[in-house]
């Protein structure tokens, strides 16, 4: 798509906002709507529209699917793990009031952190997602 | 009529006219044969959805539909046309078990709507007990304003758990159907040996 040059400058614009929006989600999720599966597929769509005006092979030079796999899994292995915590820590699983003193701190930490991990798995599994369909099309056109 | 009146009229029609755009894009979606017409469509239902959620005040829902139906799925679906071509196969041959189906699950839809309680009603089983419940503690308990993240991470904090297992679980599932090293750059034929040996084996 290098013949859009109104196409590449709005999108090379609004990229950076669209990251800083995606993390203002993630991270405001608790005051306002959105948290980490909103702040994940909007952070996703960013990466998706670069992908689409500057190539597949640019993006992946970049974003490598191997690092994404690490973090797609690593998402749900941190959301899975903030639950582990809080029974070693002499809870239920994912009771985050145990992980600190006060039991309100602890909910506000044990959310910060699972909104974290949701965020991570949901944003990598859509870029992988969108990876795998754009590089059958993309062999396809080779072929 | 006063200011009040109209924003009330205006409410009125605004609640009408958005599901009966709903559904005239709903219908078109099926009827339009193009594929990539019938995905701008799909696009544009999720957007209509979006805004009823955003009137039904659940705006954490109607972001995500804006996000997810709008946004990405509309992504996926011209991925999904990129790689089987634009145009639909037409209706298959046989019309009468799909169309008895859609007839009996939505005189079972209406027939369940008649036992819902009307919306916004204070005394049903949802809104009396358990909503009353988190509407009060949840801010208290938690510490977070929002209720819907602390019911969402918190409460029913299993339940995320399981639904991020899902997106994790659909993202392998897509890798292992759609080739498992989808990194592009390994599939560039440079002017290596290796693709002059393929052209080799093909002729």
């Amino acid at each position: 798509m290098k013949q859009h040059s109104v196409l590449r400058i709005i999108t090379k614009i609004f990229t950076p906002f669209i990251l800083m929006f995606a993390l203002y989600v993630q991270l405001h999720g608790e005051y306002s709507p959105g948290g980490g599966f909103q702040a994940g597929i909007i952070l996703a769509a960013a990466v998706i529209l670069y992908s689409m005006l500057f190539g597949l092979t640019h993006t992946q030079r970049r974003l490598s699917p191997a690092m994404l796999r690490l973090l797609c899994a690593g998402g749900v292995l941190l959301y899975a793990g903030v639950g582990v915590a809080a029974m070693l820590l002499g809870g239920n699983f994912l009771d985050y009031d145990v992980l600190a003193e006060d039991p309100v701190e602890g909910q506000k930490l044990g959310i910060l952190l699972i909104e974290l991990g949701v965020g991570l798995t949901v944003c990598s599994a859509m870029i992988l997602i969108f990876y795998s369909f754009a590089g059958v099309a993309f062999r396809g056109e080779q072929e | 009529m006063t200011l009040a009146e109209v924003s009330h009229n205006l409410e009125g029609m605004i609640n009408l006219a958005l599901p009966a755009l709903l559904v005239l894009t709903a219908a078109a979606a099926i009827f339009i044969r193009n594929l990539m017409a019938a995905t701008a469509l799909l696009g544009i239902f999720s957007l209509l959805m979006a805004l009823i959620y955003l009137l039904l005040a659940a705006p954490d829902v109607a972001i995500t539909e804006a996000a997810v139906g709008a946004g990405v799925s509309t992504v996926f679906l011209l991925g999904a046309i990129s790689i089987c071509g634009m145009r639909d196969g037409g209706p298959s041959s046989n019309l009468l078990v799909p169309l008895v189906v859609i007839i009996v699950s939505t005189a079972a839809l209406f027939y369940a709507s008649f036992d819902m309680p009307v919306f916004g009603d204070g005394t049903a089983p949802a809104n009396a007990h358990l909503g009353a419940y988190f509407i009060h503690v949840a801010p208290m308990e938690t510490g977070i304003p929002n209720a819907v993240t602390s019911i969402l991470a918190s409460y029913r904090g299993y339940d995320t758990l399981g639904e991020t297992c899902v997106v994790f679980t659909a993202a392998v599932a897509c890798m292992l159907l759609l080739g498992k090293d989808e990194n592009v750059e390994e599939h560039q034929p440079p002017d290596t040996e290796e693709t002059s040996a393929t052209e080799e084996r093909r002729s």
